[in-house]
């Protein structure tokens, strides 16, 4: 019989949402871990082994000299590695530190800073070492890690989409709550995977999952300006989850927005 | 993991460099000197992500959403801990029908972690099994039932909250969109096979033998006249606590020690507590729902119950309770007039508490005349529970000493998953090492 590929899950600066949507992967679960081997999975399992791995999925952003080292190891041992979500594809929520003195926030927030060891900035995987196929969302889809696993193990591309949540508005049928409502809404400009979910709950789309393919989030931004927002806000709207992100930092550049 | 079995006389060292089963990156060290404990410390090495300064300069509108992301086990504990601070502090008041959908957003929170942590992380301490998988093989039925259980409040949350992991109806007021009845009446019927089924599951979980383990424990946790306890009450203890969740920092204090990036929360001028399934179980039996003490008589759970390792058990009754308020709350559900409550910003201060399935979690929010978030103070259950669980090991390890080191390891994590420790919430951060 031939040996099945070797997955190891590894954590970085994130909160275990992405990760755990593997485990919520109820139906298909048992069918995941049959058809692979889990060497390393350390929130599901204490069965812990060294590389190498096929496939490593990497949850989170590096923020720390240890975690950048760490990600070299990892990045030696697998052949495949494949950031998923936000923290690993953009730097996260966490690197909103990027625009200000960390330390200065590390001050803030512990009684001892100088116990705290952390770098100035929250990095994407990418910027340290090669990556191999970004999953994007805050968190992830299910569905498209999945869909990702599953084409690892066909040695076929994953069919995930690159187009804008829009899409999946107009084939949901949701009025867009940009035009009809004058809502802040992201969604011209994010990709799509969440099934466009904020605008079906009445709100805006907050671009949780990044920067759509060959998209024009400037364009996006001056419009959102023209429509009388408050600058502030509209640098809030880029400033999230996804801020680090070249199309999400270029939205706001040369603006006058600080 | 180091050192010789040597039965206790030379210095031995345990170290588990990377706690498995447990969400987030922690560690344990264990110093143990001729037959002694010498020290004992949880490092919670997961890198501070420093969320109350990141939410420094934020529209408080924005708080839901980002602090959602401390944990996406629990995302709904830390967004709508939020959510009550800030209408506290503008004096918002919610539609009955609105509250009643945020304990349905509560009941399916704690569906999912609970039935996580009991089967696919505490369980196989209890069978002997590395991970859930293993577990799987040798318990088809039990493995096959608990991911049904999981999923349905995985389900909950989607139908409420759009997706199981960082929900997005919630907001300060109420809800973004509220449910109509149609689309809550297909829950039902399979909650009420969860119902059965949790029941039977905690007969099951019963069955497990549980180490002879007792602590004088001060149990806090929230406590309210006719419910048991989600997100509205007054913090109480069994030791005399029973306060206003704005008097909280008047007797709670934080202490920032050298291993851990998470804060050592204590009782000023008493100590460490527990929080969590097991200190709300001995608090709030009575406000329990008659199908939920039944659970608890049919596992062999009491009040008072001072074993932690029985906070499985707490975590299957209050399951059985989570479900039998889901349904209830189906059954008394009318749609609002409105989504949410309108209300006028101003600078103002609020404090709220809310139980997160492993515990409280206290927020403190001051926003300026614009509605921009000023300051907030964020206290995780984990590191409420951190100093306990240092405590429990410190009393724990002396009646297995005599155990091989490799035995000593396994059953302390056992005792650290006790506590279900979520170490993602570093808002501001385990590991266990054991070092002889």
């Amino acid at each position: 019989m031939k040996r099945k590929p070797r997955v190891g899950v590894f954590k970085f600066a994130s909160c275990d949402g992405c990760q755990l949507s593997l485990l919520d992967l109820e139906d298909e679960l048992v069918a995941l871990v049959g058809a692979v081997d889990i060497a390393f999975f350390p929130e599901m399992s204490s069965n812990m082994r060294k590389g190498p791995y096929e496939i490593a999925l990497v949850e989170g952003s590096i923020t720390t000299h240890h975690d950048a080292g760490r990600i070299q190891q990892i990045r030696k041992q697998s052949k495949m590695l494949v950031a998923i979500g936000a923290c690993s594809t953009a730097g996260g929520i966490q690197a909103l530190r990027n625009w200000s003195d960390s330390r200065k926030w590390v001050n803030q927030v512990y009684a001892h800073p100088e116990y705290i060891q952390t770098l100035s900035m929250s990095t994407p995987i990418s910027g340290h070492v090669p990556v191999d196929f970004e999953l994007r969302g805050c968190p992830v889809s299910k569905y498209q890690l999945l869909e990702l696993v599953s084409a690892a193990l066909a040695g076929r591309k994953p069919n995930i989409p690159t187009y804008s949540v829009c899409v999946e508005c107009k084939r949901a049928g949701t009025v867009c709550v940009a035009v009809a409502q004058e809502m802040a809404c992201l969604g011209p400009a994010t990709q799509a995977g969440c099934g466009a979910i904020c605008p079906s709950f009445g709100r805006g789309c907050y671009g949780c999952f990044g920067p759509a393919e060959s998209t024009n989030t400037a364009i996006l931004a001056d419009r959102m300006l023209a429509q009388g927002r408050d600058p502030d806000e509209v640098l809030r709207a880029f400033r999230s989850y996804n801020a680090w992100s070249f199309a999400c930092r270029q939205a706001t550049q040369g603006k006058g927005l600080v | 993991m180091s050192g010789p079995g040597d039965g206790g006389k030379k210095s031995r060292t345990i170290k588990v460099d990377y706690m498995a089963r447990v969400e987030g990156e922690g560690a344990l060290l264990i110093k143990l000197k001729a037959g002694q404990v010498r020290d004992v410390k949880l490092k919670i090495f997961e890198p501070p992500r420093l969320f109350e300064a990141l939410l420094h300069g934020r529209h408080f509108s924005e708080a839901p959403d980002i602090t959602s992301r401390i944990c996406g086990i629990c995302p709904v504990a830390y967004q709508m801990t939020s959510v009550h601070s800030i209408e506290r502090a503008l004096g918002i008041s919610i539609h009955p029908m609105v509250r009643l959908l945020r304990r349905m957003l509560y009941a399916a929170e704690w569906i999912e972690s609970h039935v996580l942590h009991i089967y696919m992380l505490h369980a196989p301490d209890f069978l002997g099994y590395r991970d859930f998988v293993e577990l799987a093989k040798d318990y088809p039925k039990e493995a096959t039932e608990a991911l049904r259980l999981k999923k349905l409040g995985n389900r909950i949350m989607t139908v409420l909250g759009g997706r199981e992991i960082h929900p997005v109806s919630v907001t300060v007021g109420g809800f973004h969109k509220t449910p109509s009845k149609a689309d809550l009446q297909p829950l039902v019927e399979e909650l009420k096979w969860a119902l059965d089924t949790s029941c039977a599951k905690a007969r099951f979980l019963g069955g497990f033998e549980f180490p002879d383990f007792e602590q004088d424990y001060e149990f806090v946790a929230l406590s309210h006249p006719s419910e048991y306890p989600f997100n509205e009450g007054r913090l109480v203890s069994n030791k005399g606590l029973n306060i206003d969740s704005s008097e909280y920092e008047d007797h709670f204090v934080e202490q920032h020690v050298k291993h851990s990036h998470a804060l050592h929360s204590v009782i000023r001028g008493r100590g460490s507590y527990q929080v969590g399934p097991l200190a709300r179980f001995n608090l709030n039996y009575a406000k329990l729902p008659e199908i939920a003490r039944q659970a608890a008589e049919s596992c062999g759970l009491r009040v008072p119950c001072t074993n932690p390792f029985k906070s499985i058990l707490a975590r299957a009754v209050e399951t059985v309770f989570a479900i039998d308020e889901a349904l209830r709350a189906i059954q008394l559900y009318e749609p609002p007039p409105v989504p949410h409550a309108t209300y006028q910003i101003r600078a103002a201060t609020g404090q709220a508490i809310t139980e997160a399935p492993r515990g409280i979690n206290y927020n403190r929010y001051s926003i300026d005349d614009d509605g921009l978030i000023l300051s907030v103070k964020i206290v995780p259950p984990t590191s409420q529970n951190q100093k306990r669980i240092e405590d429990d090991l410190r009393s724990y390890i002396p009646g297995i000493i005599e155990q091989p080191l490799e035995e000593i390891t396994r059953r302390c994590e056992h005792a650290v998953r006790n506590y279900d420790p979520c170490i993602s919430c570093a808002t501001h951060f385990l590991k266990v090492e054991i070092e002889s």
